[in-house]
């Protein structure tokens, strides 16, 4: 009986672990407005955050949001992944494609795709396009790289069985190139999906009317700093869950025989 | 039996074949200390017959040049000079119908056995056909109930039976091994040695295998050569015609096995 209790307690403290950052960090928080020493205008208590979200919520404003956010996201992520996927198994495989575009995208990748905003905004006006544009960018460069260097680290052997038993070219390609490659592929997928992320909230600040990034800015101009916070925490909380699901395509067998591999 | 054979072109003639290659490692390599862009020699002028259905070992010290030999018969590359025919045709490419083994892990570790195994049966075309096969071939090397594993889910014996069965299911004419059980522990060994000797018996193939375990040669070897280190060159080829399960101890073996050492340069069988 008592044992039992043990097991049960030592379940319940494990699972508490992940949240005592976050309790601890929102304890200090409310300390910190408690003793006045910053203003409510420049920091909003998480009582009042709490309560602007909640308003944001029955509003329907959130909802909105966070659609738009999403909805240009993901346009943005699928477009860099249905071209950047092919570009890099082409680029792993074929090694005068690699030679001649490497330079090129090792060139592009460290501008930061904030830095296309004046030209995205001429390029595309305002409106979605230029924010699906900028996010694009920022997933494309390195999906391609991940992509790449997935094909060209499989193993010669892997290559050698398949020519040896006589698979076609298309055969090679959906067995076992793609499969090969798949762990770092996924891995790429995972951290440009942070990125795309990270990048829509700046996006959204110039182009559109609609979004997370708007919303924050908006929520500036008109001095709610309770909506602001409210925002990031709903930036955070959506980021996070992105993470979960992408962690969750990671532990699939096709993708998680790499790191069982001896 | 073999005196009808013996007038006939053998089935694998190995003919003067010369590897070279430029060194292209900047860091000298330490047993031989090649220096960058030197051509080395790995292997030197090099013929060799091989008869249908032979159990051929190709023994050597490590660095001779086995596996690139055993690479250049099978197709996988290519010679500065000489040639390969296996039943009459020049090798330029790997084909089906001679199916390698390599030295490490083959098996697509995303793939169950039993997709691995349809790899190997991919010129099998009737799907219920193929299925009885795969069920077949595992159930011979000792897989059954492990279709839906993963490679990693095996031990490394049963991963190498595993690869071994993919091979044969393809029904090779020539199959090539690269020291298949060299990673493995003595027992397990010893134990797919017999096994292999069963499948050579069982199937109408030839059989190259490369190992540096000279008693491995002579114990299960129709013809063993031996070759000696860089720029190799063939030492010794030998026919050894005792019946199976041999005593490697007997006075026949003991004095090839003691020839062999010599030939290497190892003074002692110990």
């Amino acid at each position: 009986m008592k044992r039992q209790f043990q097991k049960i307690n030592r379940k319940a403290s494990m699972f508490m672990e992940p949240f005592w950052a976050i309790i601890i960090m929102v304890l200090l928080w409310q300390a910190v407005v408690w003793t006045g020493a910053i203003p409510a205008y420049s920091l909003p208590s998480p009582a009042a955050v709490a309560q602007g979200l909640w308003e944001l919520t029955s509003s329907g404003r959130l909802f909105k949001s966070v659609v738009a956010s999403l909805f240009r996201v993901t346009w943005g992520y699928y477009l860099a992944a249905l071209t950047a996927i092919p570009l890099g198994l082409v680029m792993g495989t074929i090694p005068v494609v690699r030679r001649t575009l490497n330079p090129l995208i090792q060139f592009l990748r460290p501008i930061s795709p904030l830095a296309w905003i004046p030209l995205a905004l001429i390029w595309f006006g305002i409106g979605d396009p230029p924010a699906i544009f900028l996010i694009f960018l920022s997933c494309f460069f390195p999906m391609t790289l991940f992509t790449m260097s997935g094909v060209a680290s499989i193993r010669p052997t892997f290559i050698r069985v398949a020519e040896n038993f006589g698979l076609s070219r298309r055969e090679k390609y959906l067995r076992i190139i793609l499969p090969a490659a798949l762990p770092e592929i996924v891995t790429g997928l995972r951290v440009t999906l942070g990125t795309a992320w990270l990048v829509i909230v700046a996006a959204e600040m110039i182009a559109v009317k609609s979004g997370l990034g708007f919303l924050i800015l908006d929520a500036r101009n008109s001095l709610r700093m309770d909506y602001v916070v409210a925002g990031m925490v709903v930036i955070g909380l959506i980021g996070l869950l992105l993470d979960l699901l992408m962690q969750r395509m990671e532990r699939l067998p096709a993708v998680i025989w790499k790191r069982l591999e001896r | 039996m073999e005196a009808v054979n013996s007038e006939e072109v053998a089935m694998i003639q190995i003919e003067g074949i010369t590897k070279q290659y430029r060194e292209r490692r900047t860091i000298p390599r330490t047993p031989d200390h090649t220096k960058f862009n030197e051509t080395v020699t790995v292997l030197d002028d090099i013929t060799i017959s091989i008869e249908k259905g032979t159990f051929f070992c190709l023994v050597g010290p490590s660095g001779c040049g086995k596996s690139t030999l055993l690479r250049i018969i099978a197709g996988f590359d290519s010679p500065t000079r000489g040639r390969v025919t296996i039943d009459g045709m020049e090798i330029t490419s790997p084909s089906p119908e001679h199916i390698f083994v390599f030295q490490e892990d083959g098996l697509y570790p995303w793939l169950t056995v039993h997709e691995n195994m349809e790899i190997g049966a991919k010129r099998i075309e009737d799907p219920v056909n193929r299925a009885t096969a795969i069920e077949e071939y595992l159930e011979m090397v000792g897989l059954a109930g492990f279709e839906s594993h993963y490679p990693h889910q095996l031990s490394g014996g049963m991963r190498r039976r595993a690869e071994v069965a993919r091979a044969l299911i393809a029904s090779p004419k020539v199959l090539f091994m690269d020291e298949p059980f060299g990673a493995l522990d003595f027992a397990t060994r010893l134990q797919m040695r017999e096994e292999m000797l069963n499948a050579h018996a069982m199937f109408p193939m030839t059989i190259l295998f490369i190992t540096h375990d000279i008693d491995e040669a002579l114990q299960i070897g129709d013809q063993v050569v031996v070759l000696g280190s860089r720029p190799s060159k063939v030492k010794m080829d030998i026919k050894l015609h005792q019946p199976h399960p041999r005593d490697i101890a007997s006075p026949e073996l003991a004095e090839l096995r003691r020839e062999i050492y010599y030939q290497l340069g190892l003074h002692t069988a110990l």
